[in-house]
């Protein structure tokens, strides 16, 4: 929105100091027009350098996992197999564990995100709403080895002596999903890795909530409640769908961090290279394969085959930002042509 | 007859009515409980990082060294290398993302280039930070064959940029044309006009960036793993592996060791500090502005 300041006068001003030939009367000539290019070939330099890092990223991931796909090709996303000793690698378990540990943290971290959001817009009173609103901030400012650590060691043996039996002995009896929660309650596993992720993104999910609610225009709801609404019904049938393409936005912009996080699962998510059906189960993430394998990797193949695990990872993340900022650019657009 | 009707509407009696309302209050104290329960997460964190690091915080954290399991010590080096690391990444990446973000506000305006640059930055500043560690593995470590400081100030620096530019942008946009208007009458060109006008004028928001890329590499532990490493000595040659304290407090973790685990959380303790009171007063430097 604020492009809309933007009048076109500096591409004016541009092109006057562009043309180098012909400095305006009264002012010294040469000095002045070359410091002038100069300082804007230089911020044009920064701004190309930014531009390429990513496909430099690309570009090194792929000449780095060139030997790992050339011997497993396709087949690398889809074998369970990771066997360092026999040289087999697949990439099947830790994909798992990343799209399951990331669902998870979307399941809990999405209606919560709302929720807060809600509040925040809706409900607090106008002099908490700061306050609140940079306390839910903060959790993403805590870095993510705290969650780790504090998973580890004060979450997870809570989490095993007092929740994990209730649900092994509730939700574990039942037909068809009990086997998710099925096996000893040992506190780390998938579940909590999920759960832990869910605490990490809840503040960028809400974040982008609270400000696409705050674009709705005044208007529109107020008729809404005018109309008789009842916030909850201003919520969700006036502002949600006004909104709709922003929040998704903003869901996706948690699942791209939710499935590119490392410390915090590492710790958690036990690494198991092991497929198991039980949410409670130890399992392993691309990221934290990573972090415990990489620099003990002996062999090039074994390094080869971890940087394609990287290689899945960016591009699996880059695609979901990708959309979450189209989705996000979409909402800007649609709200500069509306207003 | 019309008021009547309203009456009824809107009556105890009308069992539409009362849903509707029962409805709300029930979702409205969902919505009050789910902010309840993330200031709750907030919390227990804090608390558990003032009981089990507070009692961690003693001087010796900061006058020894890293010691070997079951040996006393404190973090010296790794707080030491922390600081060399976070801050040359700071002044590397400062100057870049600073430049890149005028070009974006400034002089891109009309070009293809700067909307790209700004879509790509976003998706970096995202992009998971242990990727950035593999992507400097990969074009130095691997290259010159050893660990190094420089390795990880590269990775750190790749994670300030983004935030930068982002920041940057962002204010400088917030910077009115009046401002632009009134320098370039008076003659300015434009540099000038950018570094003499838009510059000031934006100051205090790019502080506020630069603090939050700060706080934001401060406590990044992946991107050291593979660039970084660890050192178990106090080292400031920038072209050996380098002990920091996010590293050292993920082995001493990790590790089967009592003293190592009350070293780490003395650590955990330090590094939640220090970024918490980096956002804190970007924040304060933010609002005083507004």
């Amino acid at each position: 929105m604020s492009s809309i300041l933007a009048t076109n006068l500096p591409s004016v001003l541009q092109e006057e100091s562009s043309a180098k030939g012909e400095p305006p009367p009264g002012r010294p000539a040469g000095g002045s027009a070359l410091v002038d290019a100069l300082f804007r070939h230089v911020t044009r330099l920064a701004a190309l350098l930014v531009f390429s890092v990513l496909a430099a990223i690309l570009f090194s991931l792929l000449v780095g996992s060139g030997q790992s796909i050339t011997r497993f090709g396709l087949a690398f996303l889809f074998n369970p197999e990771w066997d360092p000793v026999k040289e087999e690698f697949g990439a099947l378990v830790p994909i798992v564990g990343t799209l399951a540990t990331a669902a998870i943290a979307m399941i809990i971290a999405v209606p919560v995100s709302f929720g807060i959001a809600l509040f925040l817009t809706e409900l607090s009173p106008p002099w908490l709403k700061r306050p609140l609103g940079t306390a839910i901030e903060l959790l993403a400012a805590i870095p993510s080895i705290i969650y780790g650590m504090w998973g580890l060691f004060v979450f997870a043996p809570l989490f095993m002596e007092h929740v994990q039996p209730l649900f092994v002995a509730t939700l574990g009896k039942l037909p068809l999903i009990g086997v998710l929660f099925a096996g000893p309650p040992i506190g780390i596993g998938i579940f909590t890795a999920g759960l832990i992720l869910s605490i990490m993104v809840i503040p960028f999910i809400a974040s982008v909530m609270r400000d696409v609610f705050d674009l709705v225009p005044p208007m529109l709801k107020e008729s809404a409640y005018a109309l008789g609404g009842t916030t909850w019904e201003v919520m969700w049938k006036v502002v949600l769908p006004y909104t709709k393409v922003g929040v998704i936005g903003g869901i996706m912009l948690g699942l791209g961090r939710a499935l590119g996080e490392t410390m915090a699962v590492t710790f958690v998510i036990g690494n198991a290279h092991r497929l198991s059906g039980s949410l409670f189960a130890p399992g392993n993430s691309i990221a934290s394969a990573l972090a415990n394998e990489f620099t003990e990797a002996v062999g090039e193949l074994y390094s080869s085959a971890l940087i394609e695990l990287g290689l899945v990872l960016f591009l699996i993340t880059s695609i979901v930002l990708a959309l979450s900022k189209i989705m996000l650019m979409q909402l800007a657009k649609q709200e500069g042509t509306r207003s | 007859m019309e008021a009547n009707l309203h009456h009824e509407a809107i009556s105890e009696h009308n069992p539409i009515y009362k849903r509707r309302r029962l409805l709300n209050r029930l979702l409205m104290v969902v919505s009050l409980s789910m902010l309840l329960y993330g200031l709750a997460w907030l919390a227990w964190i804090l608390v558990t990082l003032l009981i089990e690091g507070g009692s961690a915080l003693k001087p010796s954290l900061f006058t020894e060294m890293t010691p070997p399991p079951g040996g006393n010590g404190g973090l010296a080096n790794a707080i030491w290398g922390s600081l060399l690391m976070v801050s040359t990444a700071t002044l590397l990446g400062t100057p870049v993302g600073i430049l890149a973000g005028t070009y974006l506000a400034e002089y891109g305006r009309d070009t293809w280039l700067a909307p790209a640059t700004r879509f790509l930055n976003d998706m970096l500043l995202s992009a998971p930070s242990i990727i950035i560690g593999l992507f400097i593995y990969t074009i130095y470590v691997a290259k010159v064959k050893h660990f190094s400081g420089w390795g990880g100030t590269l990775a750190l620096a790749l994670i300030v940029i983004p935030v930068v530019v982002r920041t940057t942008d962002d204010m400088l946009k917030l910077v009115p044309n009046s401002l632009r208007e009134a320098a370039v009458a008076l003659g300015c060109p434009m540099w000038k006009m950018v570094t003499m006008v838009c510059y000031r004028a934006a100051r205090a928001g790019i502080l506020t960036g630069v603090l939050l890329a700060v706080a934001r590499i401060a406590g990044e532990t992946a991107p050291l793993l593979f660039t970084a490493l660890n050192n178990q000595f106090w080292s400031s040659d920038m072209n050996a592996p380098m002990a920091n304290l996010p590293v050292v407090i993920f082995q001493f973790a990790m590790s089967p060791y009592a003293d190592w685990q009350r070293l780490a959380w003395g650590g955990a303790a330090l590094i939640t500090i220090g970024v918490l009171g980096l956002n804190i007063a970007a924040r304060l430097i933010l609002s005083k502005k507004n």
